[in-house]
């Protein structure tokens, strides 16, 4: 009987466990908005993929959340934060909108976060690669997830000089990224014992790199570092095989370079070069087995932006359940409080500043005799801790860091 | 004798004709301002403001464009300024209000447009587009090289602050009929310059240059006032399109935004005076919709389709084929 | 060693070398726009998006038919030179007469649509394509590393540049074209077919920009939009040379490449921009351009 009575008694507590925590759930629905450039220059970094690989995540986690539903919006942000902020403030404000995902203009994650902060929700950006996202731009209602500027210079300068790529030049993308990419990379290579000795700020877009590979190549430099993205980097590769700076004895260092640049610039292209990348599609049986799944959906093999977006995804709705609610300062404590193990970080944390931070790698394009099929590209040279790889909370300007 | 008596009825035809015109005018404009009071109830006001806010821009872009028939592919630098010199200031002189901000952007603005109305103003059709869109290429460049534009991250967290130190602006509300009161101040403003004898001469100017040449005008001068006030506005919708979103981005520096007004302005009708404002809310409308929905990834070419639709079908412009329809239909 | 302004003269050498180069792509670009606008008074701004689909054509003729540079070195420029056609028979052709600008609207709206449909199937991250075994490696010019292709790009450019304005300023053809141009109901009492000589007109100065679009293809990042910045500054080239002084276009055209190489070893920020500079400085003293005739 007593038995009896316990038994009834905890399924009493537990269901009304169950019933307090949806209640704490907003509208019994997690709503979460997708937003990312869909259809200009960085579509193929997140864009209408990246989608997929959040819906993937809601399908995996069950499509329910403690019994309360699911939903996702999506829109283009057409690269504008002005677009941005009234799609983000119209979902937050009208249409209930718990957290925001993808992003990846600086502008519009800039944008989008103050607009996140003012309304107290959540957004997981994890498109953008400036690190002043987390820095001087910190709020409390962000986390920036994948990668940013400071591994990508750390990860790839401090490994070149060290395998004796002492003098550096360097062509630069000439806006705030580059810029910042730039610096970082003279610090590491300065702090390694190496120089950077000369530097060169072309426009953005620029189609033609010639002249300025030219003058790489009269720079004598062991190294010539690429501190732009997109088809900035690829043309600017392309333009250095064509000009055989790597056979002269030059090595070439991209610092931001994506799966998709690599595949696009093919491996007899890009062979040799070095990068830094926050996760591969083939590193072993769980990041292969899910980058199958993605395959099957979309044709193409992941970015570590889309593992990042399924991961943070799946991470959010693990944290929702698990607090029983979808308030945003208790989601980010409780994904603050749990270390994130899954196929794209292991032991990854979530510190005070937003910033998720996990090992990155050191990678190096693989030549045509290597690569077995056109995705096999990258081998995993080194493994760099995540407490090395990203900027000390020591040095941050964020202003949750000093409180 | 008969002649005069006639001559008088005709006069008196025609001023009837005018007097009832003008109260369907009227009509209309009670009825869209009553719409425009209320909107805010019904609708989202940060994104009425931006509706506003472009919409006054192409009122400027059209009143050069449409009504003195000078393309200018230059804009976006106009609009770009107004924002980023408000921006700037309001963020780093806390002293200022908010509508001193306004003006300094505007001001500057007005600046920059009678720079580029005297090195473009003598140059022809299309050298008047290029060497406007020349120099907004230069002004990008510049906002580009500049930090306080925060180059590509853009200039956020601009404060709204309180008007006249009094009316607290954080208030969507409150910013609304701040926005709408310039608003509507200015479309009056263009209003009277379009039928003033100034507006006359630029029509004359638009139409036959030489002939307005030959009967003595300095022609010149017209077109260079014209497009200071074009640029003065424009900055203006910079400006408080810059408080309205508390941000500032190299976008609206791009070309693509010069190419934008001009597709606003087509669309709703050119040299109308409703047209801009038509064309503005439908653009607006169709970018931010679409965005959305499900063609989510075809925003661009779906644009571009209304560009070309325009062009081969509707030359006129919504407002424009609505007039002519009305015309040929009603009399 | 001998140094200008603190640069090496051999850098130097080498960066007027990349400049006359990028100068003779630029005219090549240049020319067919300035046919188009000096015969038919069209302002295309779909210039950037033909030049794009030479390349893209090159590369997807490449990927599904195997078809090789050379092959794509004639068959790519006839297709979208077919597909200007089609655009000039069904879009075009009903707004002559109109003012320039309703062109120059349209053809915005076309490029935009072609574009946006094309990055929705090749994305934006660029479509592989492999330098010709023929062109791999370079020379040694002592100053500079030549690359083969560089020097294969110039001389083709200027061969096709020189032959299109022999034509159209030197030759019968060139003459009824012009005149049929000009005063098109005279030349239908001859008995030309004038519609046709416009459609062929267009599709001629297309097919000038795919070319160019394939002499890129082995060279930059093939992508659908590949074209839309560099629209902006061959325009600016031919609005220097003049408007539709073909010669004017290709002497502006070499004279631009220089000029911004030069930029780009004094002054790299400043290189895009360097253009439009000269194009508001030039305007200011020749309302018609360099070689312009009076408006």
């Amino acid at each position: 009987m007593t038995m009896m009575k316990k038994l009834l008694a905890s399924a009493v507590a537990s269901t009304l466990m169950v019933g307090g925590a949806q209640a704490e759930i907003s509208n019994n629905t997690v709503k979460i908005g997708y937003l990312a450039d869909m259809s200009g220059t960085y579509r193929d970094l997140a864009g209408p993929n990246g989608l997929k690989a959040l819906e993937m995540a809601i399908k995996d986690f069950g499509g329910k959340v403690n019994g309360a539903k699911i939903e996702v919006v999506s829109a283009d942000d057409r690269n504008s934060p002005d677009t941005s902020s009234s799609t983000v403030r119209r979902w937050v404000e009208n249409e209930d909108v718990d957290m925001v995902a993808g992003m990846v203009a600086s502008s519009v994650s800039i944008a989008v976060s103050k607009i996140l902060e003012e309304n107290d929700r959540l957004g997981i950006i994890s498109g953008s690669a400036a690190s002043s996202i987390t820095n001087e731009h910190c709020t409390p209602n962000h986390i920036h997830y994948v990668y940013d500027t400071y591994p990508l210079a750390n990860g790839t300068a401090s490994a070149v000089v060290k395998e004796g790529g002492k003098t550096w030049y360097m062509l630069t993308a000439d806006y705030a990224f580059g810029q910042a990419l730039e610096s970082d990379v003279r610090q590491v290579v300065e702090a390694n014992g190496g120089e950077v000795i000369g530097a060169v700020r072309h426009p953005f877009p620029t189609q033609d790199f010639s002249s300025f590979i030219l003058q790489a190549q009269a720079s004598g430099a062991d190294v010539v570092g690429l501190a732009n993205a997109g088809s900035d980097t690829t043309n600017a590769i392309t333009t250095a095989s064509e000009f055989g700076l790597t056979q002269s004895g030059q090595t070439l260092a991209a610092l931001l370079l994506f799966l998709t640049d690599v595949h696009a610039l093919g491996a007899e292209t890009a062979q040799g070069i070095q990068l830094t990348t926050g996760w591969y599609w083939d590193m072993n049986d769980e990041t292969r087995e899910w980058s199958d799944r993605f395959m099957d959906e979309t044709g193409v093999r992941p970015t570590m932006v889309h593992a990042g977006i399924y991961s943070s995804t799946l991470h959010y709705l693990n944290s929702v359940a698990a607090a029983g609610s979808d308030d945003a300062q208790t989601v980010r404590k409780q994904m603050m409080d749990t270390p994130i193990n899954d196929m794209f970080a292991k032991n990854g944390t979530i510190r005070v500043d937003g910033r998720m931070v996990h090992d990155m790698y050191l990678a190096e394009v693989k030549t045509p005799a290597e690569s077995k099929s056109e995705w096999d590209l990258y081998k995993i040279l080194r493994t760099i801790p995540a407490d090395e790889a990203y900027r000390p909370l020591s040095e941050s300007k964020c202003k949750l860091v000093k409180m | 004798m008969n002649n005069s008596v006639n001559s008088t009825d005709i006069h008196k035809a025609i001023v009837a004709e005018q007097k009832a015109q003008d109260r369907k005018k009227m009509m209309v404009n009670g009825v869209l301002l009553l719409l425009l009071l209320a909107a805010p109830f019904v609708l989202y006001p940060v994104f009425l403001m931006k509706i506003l806010c472009f919409a006054l821009f192409a009122v400027a872009f059209n009143l050069l464009f449409g009504f003195t028939g000078l393309l200018s592919f230059g804009h976006a630098a106009f609009l770009a300024t107004g924002g980023y010199t408000t921006g700037y200031l309001l963020s780093n002189y806390s002293g200022l209000t908010t509508e001193l901000g306004i003006i300094a952007g505007t001001l500057a603005a007005t600046v920059m447009g009678t720079a580029f109305a005297l090195l473009s103003i003598r140059r022809q059709g299309i050298y008047f587009a290029m060497v406007t869109l020349a120099l907004a290429q230069l002004v990008f460049f510049f906002y580009v090289q500049s930090d306080f534009t925060g180059g590509e991250d853009g200039m956020h967290g601009i404060p709204r602050g309180k008007l006249l130190g009094v009316l607290d602006l954080e208030d969507n509300m409150n910013m609304y009929y701040v926005v709408l009161a310039v608003f509507i101040g200015c479309y009056l403003l263009v209003q009277r310059i379009v039928s003033s004898p100034f507006g006359q001469v630029l029509k004359a100017i638009k139409q036959n240059e030489p002939r307005a040449v030959s009967l003595g005008y300095n022609v010149d001068r017209y077109k260079i006032l014209a497009f200071v006030i074009s640029a003065a506005l424009a900055g203006l919708a910079g400006s408080m399109k810059s408080v309205v979103f508390q941000l500032a981005s190299l976008n609206d520096a791009h070309w693509h935004m010069s190419g934008e007004v001009i597709l606003m302005t087509l669309v709703g009708g050119m040299g109308t005076l409703l047209g801009p404002v038509v064309g503005a809310t439908f653009v607006v409308n169709v970018e931010y919709q679409l965005a959305q929905g499900p063609l989510r990834d075809w925003v661009d070419p779906i644009l571009g389709g209304i560009f070309v639709l325009t062009v081969l079908a509707f030359r006129s412009g919504i407002v424009g084929e609505i007039q002519k329809f009305m015309k040929k239909n009603l009399g | 060693m001998t140094m200008i302004f603190g640069v090496p003269l051999a850098v130097l050498s080498g960066q007027l070398l990349i400049g006359v180069i990028n100068g003779a792509f630029y005219a090549l670009l240049s020319l067919g726009l300035a046919v188009i606008f000096g015969l038919l008074k069209i302002i295309n701004f779909a210039h950037g998006a033909m030049y794009m689909l030479g390349a893209l054509v090159t590369v997807v003729l490449f990927d599904l038919m195997g078809v090789n540079y050379w092959v794509a070195l004639f068959v790519a420029p006839l297709l979208v030179g077919a597909f200007g056609i089609l655009i000039e028979y069904f879009l075009l052709r009903r707004i002559a007469g109109q003012d320039h600008i309703y062109s120059l609207l349209l053809t915005f709206g076309v490029a935009l649509i072609i574009q946006g449909v094309l990055t929705n199937i090749y994305g934006v991250s660029g479509l592989r394509y492999s330098m010709p075994d023929l062109f791999k490696g370079g020379m040694n010019l002592g100053f500079m590393f030549l690359p083969y292709y560089r020097a294969w790009v110039i001389v083709v450019a200027l061969l096709v540049c020189f032959g299109t304005w022999f034509v159209i300023e030197k030759t019968k053809l060139g003459a009824y074209l012009r005149a049929g141009t000009e005063d098109s109901q005279l030349m239908q009492g001859f008995g030309i077919n004038v519609p046709l000589l416009v459609s062929l007109t267009y599709g001629f100065g297309v097919m000038l920009a795919a070319f160019a679009g394939v002499l890129a293809a082995p060279i930059y990042s093939v992508t659908p939009v590949m074209g839309s910045n560099t629209l902006i500054v061959v325009f600016a080239v031919v609005v220097i040379g003049g408007m539709g002084s073909i010669g004017g276009a290709i002497i502006t055209g070499i004279l631009m490449g220089v000029i911004e190489g030069l930029t780009k070893t004094f002054y790299p920020p400043a290189s895009s921009a360097v253009i439009f500079l000269v194009m508001v400085v030039v305007l200011m003293f020749r309302p018609n351009g360099l070689f312009g005739k009076e408006a």
